[in-house]
């Protein structure tokens, strides 16, 4: 055991920056594989991304999902909890965000609304935390098998609800009836067309601007806040918070509440902005793509912006990889999100170790230049 | 009456149909957890075995060779399970995250890339299916009243890989605890220090557990789509790999219990689709997502202890580090 | 107690053990340095010395835990080239570690066989482990139930079962680490008789302890280690239990602590018959009674690990009161009146903990923020939302710059302080707020010895101001220069007490090792 570690910039910028690499080299050996050139898909997905305004528009629209569900599992992930869930909490949070816009659209606007609409798809999201937290926290059980299998839950009860209670009468499709215009989040297409800039339509709206204050409101919290402290200290050292007196359970249902309620908020995004309405599987995989952006983005506010834009370019340049060129499915950015999690998530301890000694190897040079 | 008996053999023998593959990764997640490494890749490698079986049988047009693939590819992705876990420590929980997600993306792609069928691979027919078996006499005791129907109809008529996965729990049992390799086994995932110092070597022990979880996770995979269906359908596996999941520890990590609950989530599953439109007396329609939660539902009231106790291998989940 | 018996027949042949010029760095610290041991075949050696002095890490080397960097190892006077347990196992090594290697849901004969299973089929190999496990129960004397669930089973028991794992693998030398530690006496008098059949039988034992009795009643011959190197070889019967601690503690230089005669006055904390039992039930504080007066300093001498820790967990809140009293500034908590630790702070209680890098401090934090560890709460570091990081910097600043710590960057990881810096930050931020109680645990443990006076004297300044300290300190030359009333822990219990100025590195040797024959009957109970 060496006193000497990396520099705090290897390790938060060059090591991650490594793995990414990595992963994206073995994905150019899929596009290989299928006997296609990576070139010429990195070339479609990135005019694809952010080509022209529509495709920044979705771009920008996938990464606001990104940004909630990837907030909410690095929170989670400081506490040293493990949440599979997002995708189930995303699902609820959806509900709740859903029923309160549903009940109240009709007597106030979406400025109005949109207060009560992130309270209800909080409170949600927190409740679908909460029993897997409880069970962590008081009974022992596992968070990562409760959360896997309260994602299942939850999607079997969306299924019922809207199929059996939220279904539009007369309707054949399960989903709830569309939200009035006026209360639903206005698209950016609106927003801009109202100081005279014209561009085109895509589902990107006002919630970007909500993910963004999550942003500030997140690195606020854990930073700068004293449950943060409590939430970082158990994360590193579960002894030193029982020693600091902290009531560790307490702070891990708390964690676990507030990763799922800012999982819920995916629901603002989709329900009240993009579908303006509830319906089945919106949140689409979200909630897992946050553990790739979370692991990706070293769990930092910042981190998780960057790797929420790197992959909503994905998701939205690989629909057009695949418009483009039918022989390359989409689902090659599903294959780049497993590696990213596989090289920066499960393989971390596979290149760290090399780095070091590489470093180490340069610094010794150094100081050896100095004497 | 006699049509209520035949409701009952109906669904069974569908019960047994949807165990199999539930059975297979239930057993797989069984070697892998009981030598203390998490397994929630079942479901990626039951999906990439789908894939290589129904790929490859596809184009040799044997289904036995379409199932070696099976558990060629699962194997690999077991051994790359293994290369994050047990030889880089790394986290085992991720890293079967990563698998799932690799799998269902790359199927797909490839799938979509080699066949143009827009993720399917072409519809099997001939030697590149496995067909249902007549087990022997299963037509002459037909008519016999009760167990002449249970013998041709529940028993008898189901694939080979069926058989085999029905085979493979004593087997499983067997290897577990009537072997060295099973002694060692159990004891690698309660105390991988006690093995090392008994001068066994953690390592090789745990990859040959995941190697044996890759074996059957394949097995699993070619039941979708060479046995079950008749091509692989993109996310086939459709979260039974967590089922198994749950069954397996529904089952307290243990063969027959393991089965048991696979029989039961499997039974759950058969009945859904039964009971589906049908009005029960007294209670009326039960919604079928609810049947379709119930095994999740269990499990959860199972892990927070309130029906006994589920007590999972003691080293589960902590790589194994020689030197601090 | 056992009388020694002094079996030599191995005149002629070569030692079972030899090892040569072992050497063995963990990063900066010389675990081992050029250490030269042989055991005598068919002898019991005993291998003494305080912690860290280097047995474990030399018994790991022989069983192929950990691999020197340096050195050779002969057994049976034949060079054996140990990388691995399977190694050692094979050149007839057998180990019972401290904490013992059993599977505890396996039945004892599984336990027995695990590894060195003859046939590929359980059942076989079960018949034939079942016959030569009676064989070697009956040779021996070591009776237990093969089919005995291990984990039911007590612990002298267990015990048992790792020796005849050892001997199943027919090991012809055995090493026993720390072996007594959790046996009761009893059962402690039921392993000598185990060792002497088995040294009767041709079998080298290599006992590892650190208690002056043991080695007395059943060594042949006892090597002494210190910092890492052998000190000195006797035959038992040639040496005495006195000059033994003195070699175990050795005459190191004299720490002097500059500071005046105590004046204690009231009692600011009080435990009163505090018991602690672990979750496996095991007794780790056993009926625990001491007051602590203001303007004193009272110094727990002992081996790790005989209930230190967890008096110092008890004390400040750490783990809940399970029997008895505490009375902290005339407050009383006890299994009714829980507090946490951030309670106990609000007492006026400091506490600097044993081990920094497993309580003490996050080491992946900033200083600053771990300057603030137990007062995160606090008004000072608080606004109304938001904590205010600034007063934290300057918080951290100020301590750092009262206590000269370096680099004096609250920013900076305190991963990347160096241990002594480190302690001085703890310290800081305990002291700084003048508790009225103060405990510390191994104040100057991986500490350069620039820091080590800076530290005793600030807890120096604060006794002379009126404040009650408690050290605990596996270091005797600390203890005795720094503290003013000493008592002795063995085993959860208090065994000894006397002031700093009767206290000698011999008399509290014989009691850490629980050898106080005379006087101990004296001192226990008496324990105000």
């Amino acid at each position: 055991m060496s006193n000497k570690t990396l520099p705090t910039w290897v390790d938060v910028g060059v090591l991650p920056l490594i793995n990414v690499c990595l992963a994206f080299i073995v994905s150019g050996f899929v596009i290989l594989l299928i006997g296609e050139s990576p070139l010429e898909a990195v070339k479609y997905i990135v005019t694809g991304a952010f080509g022209y305004d529509e495709g920044i528009g979705y771009t920008l629209f996938y990464t606001t999902n990104f940004i909630f569900t990837g907030l909410a599992v690095s929170i989670a992930f400081h506490a040293g909890l493990f949440n599979i869930g997002g995708e189930g909490q995303a699902y609820i949070g959806g509900l709740g965000v859903g029923l309160m816009c549903l009940s109240l659209d009709s007597f106030m606007p979406w400025w109005a609304l949109l207060p009560f609409a992130i309270a209800a798809g909080g409170a949600f999201g927190a409740a679908w935390a909460f029993i897997p937290a409880y069970l962590q926290a008081y009974r022992g059980s596992h968070v990562v098998i409760t959360t896997i299998m309260f994602n299942f839950i939850a999607s079997a009860l969306m299924v019922y609800l809207l199929v059996n209670v939220l279904i539009e009468p007369g309707s054949m499709a399960p989903q709830s009836r569309s939200i009035m215009e006026a209360a639903t989040l206005p698209s950016m297409q609106n927003l801009f067309a109202a100081i005279g800039i014209d561009i085109a339509n895509s589902p990107l709206n006002v919630s970007i601007f909500l993910a963004m204050i999550c942003c500030v409101l997140v690195w606020l919290l854990l930073w700068h806040t004293r449950l943060g402290y409590a939430i970082r200290m158990i994360g590193f050292n579960e002894n030193a918070a029982v020693y600091s007196g902290i009531n560790t359970r307490r702070i891990i249902v708390i964690t676990m509440c507030i990763s799922g309620a800012i999982s819920a908020l995916v629901g603002i995004n989709e329900v009240m902005g993009a579908q303006e309405r509830i319906l089945l599987d919106f949140v689409a995989g979200a909630g897992f793509t946050g553990i790739a952006v979370a692991l990706m983005g070293r769990n930092h506010p910042v981190g998780i912006v960057i790797a929420s834009l790197l992959f909503g370019a994905l998701k939205q340049g690989g629909a057009e990889l695949s418009f483009e060129n039918p022989d390359i499915p989409n689902n090659i950015v599903v294959v780049i999100e497993g590696l990213v999690i596989l090289f920066c998530g499960a393989l971390t301890l596979m290149t760290k170790p090399s780095m070091e000694k590489l470093f180490l190897k340069f610094y010794a040079k150094k100081e050896n230049a100095n004497v | 009456m006699s049509e209520f008996i035949l409701i009952l053999l109906s669904t069974l023998d569908s019960t047994i149909r949807v165990s199999t593959p539930l059975i297979l990764c239930a057993m797989a997640g069984l070697f892998s957890e009981r030598s203390g490494i998490v397994d929630i890749g079942l479901e990626g490698k039951m999906l990439g075995g789908a894939f290589a079986a129904a790929a490859v049988a596809s184009i040799t047009g044997s289904a036995w060779i379409g199932l070696s693939a099976a558990i060629g590819v699962s194997v690999c992705m077991a051994l790359l399970h293994g290369f994050a876990c047990i030889t880089h420590k790394g986290n085992q929980v991720v890293s079967g995250l990563a698998i799932n997600i690799l799998a269902s993306g790359l199927t797909v792609t490839l799938g979509i890339a080699w066949f143009h069928q827009g993720g399917q691979t072409p519809l099997l027919s001939g030697d590149a299916r496995f067909y249902s078996i007549d087990l022997p006499g299963a037509l002459a005791v037909a008519d016999v009243p009760v167990i002449g129907a249970i013998y041709s109809q529940l028993i008898s008529g189901h694939n080979a890989l069926v058989y085999l996965a029905f085979f493979t729990v004593p087997v499983t049992w067997w290897i577990v605890y009537q072997t060295r390799f099973g002694l060692r086994l159990r004891a690698v995932g309660e105390n991988p220090q006690a093995v090392d110092t008994a001068g066994i070597s953690v390592f090789w022990l745990r990859y040959r557990a995941v190697i044996c979880a890759g074996i059957l996770c394949g097995i699993a995979g070619a039941y979708l789509s060479t046995g079950q269906n008749a091509a692989f359908i993109r996310e086939m596996s459709a979260g039974k790999g967590y089922i198994a999941l749950a069954a397996l520890i529904f089952g307290k990590w243990r063969p027959k219990a393991a089965l048991l609950a696979c029989l039961l989530f499997g039974f759950l599953e058969a009945l859904t689709v039964r009971l589906e439109g049908v009005d029960l007396p007294l209670i009326g329609q039960v919604p079928t997502q609810l049947m379709q939660a119930l095994p999740y539902i269990l499990t959860v009231v199972l892990l927070a202890g309130f029906i006994g106790k589920a007590v999972a291998p003691k080293a589960i989940g902590v790589p194994y580090i020689k030197e601090r | 107690m056992l009388t020694t018996q002094n079996t030599q027949q191995q005149d002629s042949l070569s030692p079972a053990i030899d090892l040569r010029k072992i050497n063995k760095s963990f990063g900066p610290v010389h675990a081992n340095k050029d250490v030269d041991l042989i055991v005598a075949k068919g002898s019991i050696h005993g291998i003494i010395g305080e912690n860290g002095a280097g047995k474990s890490t030399l018994m790991s080397i022989l069983y192929g835990f950990y691999e020197a960097d340096s050195g050779e190892i002969l057994v049976n006077g034949k060079l054996a080239s140990i990388t691995s347990s399977k190694d050692a196992i094979r050149a007839g090594i057998g180990m019972v570690h401290q904490h013992f290697m059993l599977i505890e849901n396996f039945t004892v004969l599984e336990n027995v066989m695990l590894g060195a299973e003859l046939s590929s089929s359980l059942k076989e190999s079960k018949i034939s482990a079942r016959a030569e496990l009676a064989r070697l129960s009956e040779e021996f004397g070591l009776a237990v139930d093969p089919d005995a669930i291990t984990g039911d089973l007590a612990v002298g028991l267990q015990q048992r079962v790792e020796i005849l794992k050892a001997l199943y693998r027919g090991a012809e030398i055995l090493i026993l680490d720390e072996p007594t530690g959790v046996l009761t006496p009893q059962e402690v008098k039921q392993l000598f008789d185990i060792l002497n059949a088995l040294r009767a039988r041709g079998v080298s034992v290599m006992l590892i302890t650190h208690k002056l009795q043991e080695i007395l009643a059943i060594t042949d011959e006892v090597t002494v280690m210190r910092g890492g190197t052998m000190v000195a070889s006797r035959e038992t019967s040639k040496t005495t239990k006195q000059e033994l601690a003195e070699l175990m503690v050795g005459r190191k230089v004299l720490l002097e602590v500059d500071k005046s005669v105590a004046q204690p006055k009231e009692v600011l904390l009080e435990a009163d018959n505090l018991t602690i039992k672990d979750s496996a039930g095991i007794t780790r504080l056993d009926a625990v009674s001491l007051k602590v007066h203001a303007g004193e300093i009272l110094g727990i001498a002992g081996v790790s690990g005989n209930g230190q820790a967890e008096l110092l967990d008890v004390l400040s809140g750490i783990i809940p009161v399970q029997e008895g009293n505490i009375h902290l500034n005339g407050t009383t908590i006890n299994a009714k009146n829980v507090l946490n630790a951030k309670d106990f702070r609000h007492l006026s209680l400091g506490h600097v903990a044993e081990d920094r890098h497993k309580q003490g401090m996050v080491t992946d934090f900033s200083a600053r923020e771990c300057a603030i560890m137990g007062f995160q709460d606090e008004p000072e570091f608080n606004g109304r939302i938001l904590m205010d990081n600034k007063a934290v910097t300057d918080h951290c600043v100020s301590l750092m710059e009262e206590f000269d710590v370096r680099p004096a960057n609250p920013h900076l990881k305190a991963a990347n302080f160096s241990g002594g810096n480190q302690q001085k930050l703890c310290m800081a931020r305990e002291i700084e707020r003048q508790p009225k109680v103060l405990l510390v645990g191994q104040p100057t443990r991986g500490v350069d010895i620039g820091a080590i006076e800076f530290i005793h004297q600030q807890i120096v300044a604060l006794r002379d101001a009126g404040n009650a300290v408690l050290v605990v300190s596996v270091e005797l030359e600390e203890v005795m220069s720094l503290c003013d009333r000493i008592i002795v822990m063995f085993e959860g219990r208090i065994v000894g007490e006397m002031a700093a100025s009767d206290a000698d590195a011999q008399k509290l040797g014989l009691l850490m090792g629980n050898a106080g024959s005379d006087d101990q009957a004296s001192t226990q109970g008496a324990s105000s």
